[in-house]
């Protein structure tokens, strides 16, 4: 503002014909200083990475005193031979296609529930909503506990039904099954919430005239509520894919990805590459991949799901 | 705030600002500063100890500060420090894992101790650590790290269980057939067949590695070279090692199957879902607050010998420093290994006492004669070895790691489980040797 004003009122004075050129200028001015400080953050925390990211992924990793070569595709390479890459991307996969469609219908069903007139209302909107105010690490923890044999309350709870304990994250076929069932406790509640927000949004008017009409609550359901409620599930979609790719503290504190990478995911065998074993060009090299991968993502949602959501 | 107000606090503040102005430089002169990274979270008793430990340090050597950093687990400290120095501002001192020498080393961010190491005295206090605890702080000749808080892996036993199964209960199995034959009248099953009470538990996740070369070494077997260019991994007696680690569970079922938590062994231990456990001795004080029974800590069973590993994080001394803050982070070092607090370490944390005469003091001769379990690491000692280390030591251990939890899974036979882990290794160190 004071920028503007500034320049402004300098080149003022003079002739009003030469103020024409200097004012659009400053009109330009002003908008660009008033980006600034939006352009400076994206540029440097989120432009600057991702193309540095991806420079980086085309040289060696830097060690000691040995500096950094363009080893041209050669990461990209050695990430097709690598075996647990592929078991990342492959449990990565597994673990997005069971926690993203079961959290979202938990959420719809949830949100229906507590939207209805029913005893304990807000009693049951508190609990629903519990698991999302905990820190992933302490939820983790907990479930941890759940999840040992013997006494862990999972095995308790079973063995009122006579089935014996079971080594849940200590067995390659449950492990993954475990985490993904963390998984949509600690965001089932968090989505509920968007779906309650647009449920109440909803005018009544519409169930009095489908009652009027004698349409099922199921019909009513598939063909009034859920269409209406397509804008919300496109926000909570996304949501869902960005943290079943990106929400990995549950893996360092359960599993640490095995048995024998049963458990790793794409980003936690990033941190591993990067952190751990300090190969800082490989851990770029996936994180190109991962960055592909959600880019691919996001533009199958918004060119092939955007057409066919109904925006009221 | 009224004009007078104001007036003074201006005044004061301008006060305030000429006397920093003319203390800073002389302060600055004479003062040297040291960033210590230490690995703990804040909070607990472990950082009010390392405080007091620096306040009686500045105390005797005014004008050396020392700012401990806390930076949480081993893994966020290794991290924190390496990114550190990556960006430039490398910490001076920093306690880090034993094993992380060679990756400091090939990152070349740490300096060897032995151009520091001058006089007689100096010398007498290198030769005064448990050699044990030097071969994971020594390589190529030269020293890089300083023991200060290392463990071992022990076995605790408890003492009602074997009890109740008709056993001695002040005797462990002391091999690894006393162990098996134990295992036959401790387990408990109930009337389905589903065990309520295991023999045994030997952890096995975030780094089996470890307690495994409490089996290898009993089995007699080295699983790397002195200077971590090579891996033996595939060596007939390190997969009978781990056959013997799966039959535990698959053919004497006296251990659980799959992988066992590390983190949730100490409570099977006192929940009594195990009768043995091999753990860290740094669980002795966790076990010894919430077992509801007594309890017995051993050395790990023998077989055709006796072993276990030592474990824990030793002093390092970064690279980009002058010799003047060398010389009093050495000073920092050395004054925080003296024996009284050595001794004094130990007793406060569990850690083992890292040199003998500590365990010569008088605080520590009281505390072993209350306390007996403590001198069960100690007597180790004689027998471990260095923890698994090589270069890129944490893409090697991984491998192993896969393997163990890939047989004890029952995904691979253990020989084909440590073929593919030498595979792997072997693929990893051919640029170092």
């Amino acid at each position: 503002m004071q920028s503007s004003k500034s320049i402004a009122a300098a080149a003022a004075p003079p002739v009003p014909r030469a103020r024409l050129v200097p004012m659009r200028l400053a009109v330009h001015i002003h908008g660009w200083l008033l980006l600034l400080p939006a352009a400076v953050l994206l540029v440097a925390f989120t432009h600057y990475p991702a193309v540095a990211t991806i420079l980086d992924s085309f040289f060696s990793t830097p060690k000691g005193l040995r500096p950094a070569v363009f080893v041209g595709l050669e990461n990209y390479q050695a990430m097709i031979y690598d075996p647990v890459f592929w078991r990342a991307l492959q449990n990565n996969i597994i673990y997005a296609a069971s926690v993203i469609p079961l959290t979202i219908a938990l959420a719809l069903a949830m949100a229906i529930l507590i939207n209805g007139k029913i005893a304990g209302r807000p009693l049951l909107r508190l609990s629903f909503f519990t698991p999302t105010v905990l820190p992933m690490i302490a939820v983790a923890n907990i479930w941890l506990f759940f999840y040992s044999p013997g006494y862990g309350l999972l095995d308790q709870a079973l063995g009122v039904f006579g089935i014996g304990p079971h080594n849940w994250l200590g067995d390659q076929h449950t492990a993954l099954a475990c985490l993904i069932a963390v998984a949509i406790w600690k965001d089932a509640g968090f989505f509920m919430i968007f779906y309650l927000a647009a449920l109440q949004q909803m005018s009544p008017q519409l169930a009095e005239a489908a009652a009027i009409e004698g349409a099922g609550r199921w019909y009513f359901f598939r063909r009034v509520t859920f269409p209406l409620l397509m804008p919300t599930t496109l926000f909570v979609l996304i949501n869902a894919i960005i943290n079943s790719f990106r929400l990995i503290d549950h893996i360092v504190v359960m599993t640490r990805g095995g048995p024998d990478n049963t458990t790793a995911l794409l980003l936690f065998y990033i941190y591993e590459v990067g952190f751990k074993y300090w190969d800082t060009a490989y851990a770029a090299t996936l994180t190109v991949m991962l960055l592909a991968l959600l880019a691919f993502l996001a533009l199958g949602q918004f060119l092939f799901l955007d057409r066919r959501i109904h925006y009221q | 705030m009224s004009r007078t107000t104001l007036k003074w606090l201006i005044a004061v503040a301008g006060i305030a600002a000429l006397t920093s102005v003319a203390v800073t430089p002389a302060a600055m002169a004479k003062d040297i500063s040291l960033s210590f990274y230490y690995p703990v979270a804040v909070g607990g008793p472990i950082p009010k100890i390392i405080d007091g430990y620096v306040a009686g340090f500045e105390n005797d050597n005014p004008g050396i500060k020392i700012n401990a950093v806390y930076a949480g687990t081993y893994q966020d400290t290794l991290v924190k420090a390496l990114t550190a120095f990556k960006s430039g501002e490398p910490p001076d001192i920093a306690v880090l894992l034993s094993t992380d020498m060679f990756t400091l080393i090939d990152e070349d961010a740490i300096a060897p101790f032995d151009g520091l190491i001058k006089s007689d005295d100096d010398k007498a206090w290198l030769k005064s650590f448990y050699p044990a605890f030097m071969a994971n702080s020594q390589t190529g000749g030269k020293t890089w790290g300083i023991p200060f808080q290392r463990s071992t892996v022990v076995m605790f036993w408890n003492k009602d269980a074997f009890k109740a199964a008709g056993l001695d209960p002040d005797k462990a199995p002391d091999t690894w057939d006393e162990l098996v034959a134990d295992g036959g009248k401790l387990t408990k099953r109930d009337a389905a067949g589903a065990a309520s009470q295991w023999t045994v538990e030997i952890p096995s996740t975030g780094f089996p590695y470890w307690l495994f070369q409490g089996l290898t070494t009993a089995n007699d077997v080295r699983l790397m070279n002195q200077t971590g260019t090579q891996t033996y991994f595939d060596k007939p007696a390190v997969i009978q090692a781990l056959q013997f680690w799966v039959d535990l569970s698959r053919k004497e079922k006296i251990q659980p199957e799959g992988t066992i938590e590390w983190g949730t062994t100490p409570k099977d231990f006192v929940e009594r879902k195990t009768a043995i456990m091999w753990t860290s001795t740094g669980n002795l004080t966790n076990v010894r607050n919430n077992a509801g029974f007594p309890f017995g800590v051993a050395m790990l069973p023998a077989h055709l010998g006796r072993g276990s590993p030592t474990g824990g994080g030793n002093f390092y001394l970064f690279k980009k420093m002058t010799d003047e803050k060398r010389e009093a982070a050495f000073k920092f070092i050395k004054w925080m290994t003296t024996p009284e607090r050595a001794a004094d370490w130990g007793i406060a944390t569990g850690y083992v006492a890292v040199r003998p005469d500590a365990w010569d003091t008088p605080a520590m001769k009281k505390y072993a004669a209350d306390f007996p379990a403590a001198t069960v690491a100690r007597d180790q000692l004689k027998y471990a070895v260095a923890e698994l280390s090589t270069h890129d030591n944490q893409r090697v251990t991984k491998a192993l790691n896969d393997g163990i939890q890939a047989a004890l899974t029952g995904t691979k036979t253990p020989e084909q489980a440590m073929k593919d882990a030498q595979a792997e290794a072997a693929r990893i160190l051919r640029p170092y040797q």
